[in-house]
């Protein structure tokens, strides 16, 4: 049962297409790493999923709409003064939304939120003061509290150390042992190759989708770096 | 010395009803302007304000042609303009390959022409001034309700879209990942600045009323570490610059708004040396090392 259908779907900025004609589905409970060169679109077709760019063409279909987005940290103002607390906060959207304030349970699932992912003591620490691997970390608490059925991760292992990376790998594995479908852009191959059982591989384009150990070929990702090399943004926009 | 203390602080406002009034309405402005301010300065968007603020003349330059100095037609046309402009260099940015920046300047530069042409037209030089850089001291009735009602609504607005606003600012793809409100609260917020900036305008005039919305929250970022904090420090700068700017301007037959402005820029000045977070002094003396 696919908990998420893309249907000849176009993405793009400024009415160019980043990534274009997709028309794939992916499992409930499956965990999927999304692997190509970079400016494959990969983090665009996160974003398309999300909502938060409109398609060019095509649709998104999502069969659950508890969905929970990790962004990649350079799209976070790190200087905003905003402590930690009241980031991980704002994982309760779906339950407090722009107006209600946090009740006492809810605070409490922050303290929770915090202690898994290795922060307590933290709560009241700005954004600003914290080093690249405790910000993952801030943010993951922040996808705990979201409980989400479908989580989309852009890059969530780039730039922390290896002891961070592990730390989050295990919620992400807890997350997929929960039945929850979990979306990942990922780079390091082998850790896709080691803890991802199926692989999107994509270059503006999709080039192969489905398990890890098939898709994750020299062919495949010889044939996504011609692809994306070989794109050319003025070309003709082609037929559906 | 008590007398004297009271004559240089509290006499002019006590005995003449133009700089209670003057305070009146500058207090308005502080608190309305540098809660819009701070959030403009944290979205990197201080260069903006001014630009905006550049934007209002051709509308007030309208209003001035058709009703002369009213507060009514000129406050109209002053949103209006600015509301288009703000509007117009967006919908450039998002049709063209010109950036926001470019199409800001653009637009405020033909904004600013128009204005001072069609004030020039009707009106003396002294009415061009009158426009550029305000009359803190002639504030009527009129002027200070519209100011108070500025204030009024953007702390409810502020109120409302707070939390949207806070995560606009510090992380929008989440903002828009979790809900709708991103471009609501983008185009609210961009609402506030301009009316603000017309509540300024009647005080400060179109190039200076962006000075008490910028520089108390640029002052307040050297002190403060919350938004809160930030936001109540900006408020107690842009009123304490105002009634010294006043009391300056006052006892030394000094032009008021540029005075006012001249103190706000004084404790910025201060700030950005002695500020505890990340002032020069803070940066760059050598701090206690960690005990093993």
């Amino acid at each position: 049962m696919p908990v998420i259908a893309l249907k000849n779907l176009t993405l793009g900025y400024d009415r160019h297409p980043a990534v274009h004609h997709l028309d794939m589905s992916i499992a409930r409970g499956s965990l999927t790493a999304v692997v190509g060169p970079n400016g494959a679109g990969k983090s665009t077709l996160l974003k398309g999923i999300t909502g938060s760019l409109r398609p060019l063409s095509g649709s998104v279909n999502l069969q659950d709409h508890r969905v929970a987005y990790l962004p990649q940290q350079a799209e976070i103002d790190r200087s905003f003064p905003i402590s930690v607390r009241d980031l991980v906060a704002m994982g309760l959207w779906a339950e407090i939304g722009p107006f209600r304030a946090v009740s006492r349970a809810q605070a409490q699932r922050i303290e929770t939120a915090l202690a898994a992912v290795g922060l307590t003591g933290f709560e009241r620490r700005s954004i600003a003061a914290l080093s690249g691997g405790q910000m993952q970390r801030v943010l993951f608490a922040r996808l705990l509290l979201q409980e989400a059925e479908v989580i989309l991760l852009d890059e969530p292992f780039t730039a922390i150390d290896a002891r961070t990376a592990v730390d989050l790998l295990q919620i992400v594995k807890r997350w997929h042992g929960d039945g929850r479908t979990v979306l990942a852009v990922l780079h390091d191959l082998d850790l896709v190759r080691a803890h991802f059982p199926e692989t999107l591989v994509i270059a503006r384009e999709k080039i192969a989708h489905g398990q890890t150990g098939e898709v994750l070929t020299a062919e495949t990702l010889f044939k996504a770096r011609q692809m994306c090399e070989a794109f050319d943004d003025r070309a003709a926009v082609c037929a559906a | 010395m008590i007398a004297a203390l009271h004559d240089w602080f509290i006499a002019p406002f006590a005995d003449f009803a133009f700089m209670r009034r003057a305070l009146l309405g500058c207090l308005a402005i502080s608190v309305g302007a540098t809660p819009v301010g701070v959030f403009l300065m944290l979205r990197r968007m201080s260069l903006t304000g001014d630009a905006m603020a550049h934007a209002i003349l051709p509308g007030a330059a309208v209003g001035f042609l058709i009703s002369g100095l009213s507060v009514g037609a000129m406050t109209i046309g002053g949103l209006v303009a600015g509301m288009a402009v703000a509007l117009l260099s967006g919908f450039v940015t998002r049709v063209t390959t010109l950036k926001e920046d470019a199409s800001m300047a653009a637009f405020y530069l033909i904004s600013l022409a128009a204005g001072v042409l069609i004030v020039s037209m009707r009106g003396s030089s002294v009415d061009l001034m009158h426009v550029l850089f305000g009359t803190v001291l002639a504030l009527n009735n009129q002027a200070l309700v519209l100011l108070c009602a500025i204030a009024t609504i953007t702390w409810v607005a502020l109120a409302v879209l707070f939390r949207p606003l806070v995560l606009e600012c510090a992380d929008p793809q989440f903002l828009r990942s979790v809900s709708r409100l991103s471009a609501v609260t983008h185009f609210t917020f961009l609402a506030l600045v301009v009316l603000n900036l017309v509540a300024g305008f009647q005080a400060l005039g179109t190039l200076m009323s962006v000075g008490l919305m910028i520089l108390p929250a640029a002052a307040a970022r050297f002190w403060a570490r919350g938004i809160g904090g930030m936001i109540a420090l900006a408020m107690a700068i842009a009123a304490g610059s105002s009634a010294v700017g006043l009391l300056l301007s006052f006892h030394f037959a000094l032009a008021s708004g540029p005075a006012i402005i001249l103190v706000a820029g004084a404790v910025y000045a201060v700030s950005v040396v002695l500020g505890r977070e990340g002032g020069i002094l803070a940066r760059y003396l050598p701090g206690v090392h960690l005990q093993s």
